[in-house]
């Protein structure tokens, strides 16, 4: 069955197109929206959007590949974001990344065996005084431990 | 020293309308919207000396200046809430605890330009602060601050909050329009300002979230007021994000022109552990570190630390101790720009990535002797030479850390590997 968008997000979706005084101003938020229901933008998403929005697929995998957000390639259900950039290094990002790979037994850009957990490494995200910190999903946990490192990764189904 | 940018942040509950209408809120909007000229409006602001916040320290007021009043076509305000300078994290508070602020200042600055259609570009991992700004938004829609005829006053005004997907070229304004207008984040050659081609080629005003946040103040106390604090050139107060080897990290309102020795060792609490102090970058990883010996008498106004060596920038201080490797850290901030350069300009998308790999195997203990002089080659070729300050953000650095630590690189060569960290 080919890709589209749930009633409920089509919804969504026309109210993006009428937010802005040009639609094609709504592509970036209509593109995170594809990857919410799709989980990640393969290239029949990327089509999809691309028909839904009147532009050339090119175009569209363009603006994809561009955003370090946008996934074209599965993921696991918890996207375990390590900054890695200077203020979290002055204070134990590179160890905290060396302690997830260990406990998930993966390297960083895998994903484990259930499809759990997915492990990146990405640069700063405006929490330098709270490092080291990672991003999981939409959220930020930060002053990490390995102790506390256990316990969030221990409450993610 | 009075608080204008954190007055409310402590506040419980400061994010809500009910609590920030308690300290004053949306009466400078009030004030503006029935009773000022945009002319006026421009004139107190200039008159404030407030500069921009995002790192160029541009004069707000003359900005706002440069766009048409006669132009046909629809004009559009910009408030840039894409925080991603390494080492700066000011912005992101203001948007998680005081976001009416940032809205009411956001459309101040429209009004000033005539603009009836203001956005709010949020990156978009801040996916909390964004669901705070949304809300935010949502409560001064319903209460009459944002919409058609605002307090009966005849000005309809549309405020809408962007979400990024994750590009750190997007601070960047004309990068920033790009990504706005639905492409990739790629910045455009200046002139034409966005003032007068911005956004879908329309009259444009970009203005960082801690100058926006600062409006309110500005009109409830009057420019003078402003003006009053501060330096000859740098008035007012500012943010500035400490991190790194800091005993207190966190974010900081100064007055302009406070010393910079006695901000890190009283007001942050000095580096922990007993350690001495090795470096400081004092604006955001794109500006060049400074010695210890070189901030002693520096003071935190634009015009201070542009004497000594580096730029003000985001007012992002990062702190690095005695055990602190630079060669190390030099590589970092090379991987990140070659991570994040947008790869329009060829001497920037290729550059960065030299450097960054030059640096990674000097760290590695493979460099060789010429390799330091073979950064500095690189580095001077990309400044100057792209489209965007970008490519001036990733040279800067990478060539300070080569001349102020070059005795650490050099040893770092010799003896194939850190002789910092045994």
């Amino acid at each position: 069955m080919a890709l589209e968008f749930s009633p409920e997000t089509y919804k969504k979706f026309e109210a993006m197109m009428n937010r802005y005084p040009k639609k094609e101003a709504a592509l970036l938020p209509v593109l995170c929206l594809a990857q919410q229901e799709f989980g990640h933008l393969g290239q029949e998403a990327i089509e999809y959007v691309a028909r839904l929005m009147d532009q050339p697929p090119a175009r569209v995998c363009g603006v994809v590949s561009f955003y370090t957000m946008l996934n074209t390639k599965p993921i696991g259900r918890h996207h375990i974001q390590v900054c890695r950039t200077l203020s979290c290094a002055l204070r134990g990002a590179e160890q905290l990344t060396g302690f997830l790979k260990k406990t998930l037994g993966i390297e960083v850009g895998q994903t484990t065996a259930e499809g759990r957990f997915t492990l990146s490494e990405v640069e700063c995200l405006a929490s330098c005084g709270t490092a080291p910190m990672m991003q999981i999903n939409d959220d930020y946990y930060e002053n990490l431990t390995n102790e506390k490192v256990t316990e969030i990764l221990a409450s993610l189904k | 020293m009075e608080k204008i940018l954190l007055r409310n942040i402590y506040v419980p509950d400061s994010h809500t309308l009910a609590v920030y209408r308690s300290h004053n809120g949306y009466q400078s909007w009030e004030k503006v919207i029935k009773g000022l000229r945009p002319e006026q409006l421009i004139e107190e602001i200039k008159a404030s000396g407030l500069r921009g916040r995002g790192g160029a320290g541009f004069p707000t007021g003359m900005k706002w200046g440069f766009v048409p009043k006669d132009s046909p076509k629809p004009k559009y305000m910009v408030c840039n809430a894409d925080e991603s300078e390494p080492g700066t994290f000011k912005d992101r508070l203001l948007i998680e605890r005081d976001p009416h602020a940032i809205i009411e200042g956001t459309l101040i600055a429209a009004y000033a330009i005539q603009s009836h259609t203001a956005f709010i570009y949020i990156r978009g991992e801040l996916a909390f602060g964004a669901g705070v700004l949304e809300r935010a938004v949502d409560e001064a829609i319903l209460a009459g601050y944002i919409g058609k005829n605002i307090l009966e006053s005849g000005y309809d005004l549309d405020l809408i909050v962007h979400r990024g997907a994750g590009a750190y070229i997007c601070g960047e304004e004309t990068a920033l329009l790009s990504s706005l207008e639905g492409g990739r984040g790629w910045p455009k050659l200046k002139p034409p300002f966005p003032a007068t081609h911005g956004l879908f080629g329309c009259p444009t005003v970009v203005n960082n979230v801690e100058t926006l946040a600062a409006l309110p103040w500005i009109i409830e106390k009057g420019a003078a007021a402003y003006a009053a604090m501060g330096t000859e050139k740098s008035k007012g107060t500012k943010l500035f994000s400490v991190s790194g080897h800091i005993r207190y990290p966190g974010v900081y309102e100064v007055e302009m022109g406070y010393p910079f020795m006695k901000f890190l060792q009283e007001d942050c609490g000095g580096v922990p552990n007993g350690r001495k102090l090795k470096g400081v970058i004092p604006g955001g990883a794109s500006m060049p570190v400074l010695r210890p010996e070189e901030i002693e008498n520096v003071k935190l106004d634009y015009e201070s630390v542009q004497a000594a060596g580096s730029l003000l920038g985001s007012g992002g201080v990062i702190v690095m101790d005695e055990t602190t490797c630079m060669v190390r850290a030099a590589w970092n901030i090379a991987r990140f720009f070659a991570h994040e350069s947008c790869g329009q300009c060829s001497p920037c998308r290729e550059g960065c990535h030299w450097m960054e790999k030059i640096f990674q195997r000097i760290e590695q203990g493979e460099g060789d002797e010429d390799d330091l002089d073979l950064i500095l080659n690189v580095s001077g070729n990309i400044m100057g030479n792209t489209i965007c300050p970008f490519g001036d953000a990733a040279a800067m650095p990478a060539a300070a850390f080569i001349k102020k630590y070059r005795e650490e690189f050099e040893a770092h060569i010799a003896q194939k590997r850190c002789t910092v960290i045994s």
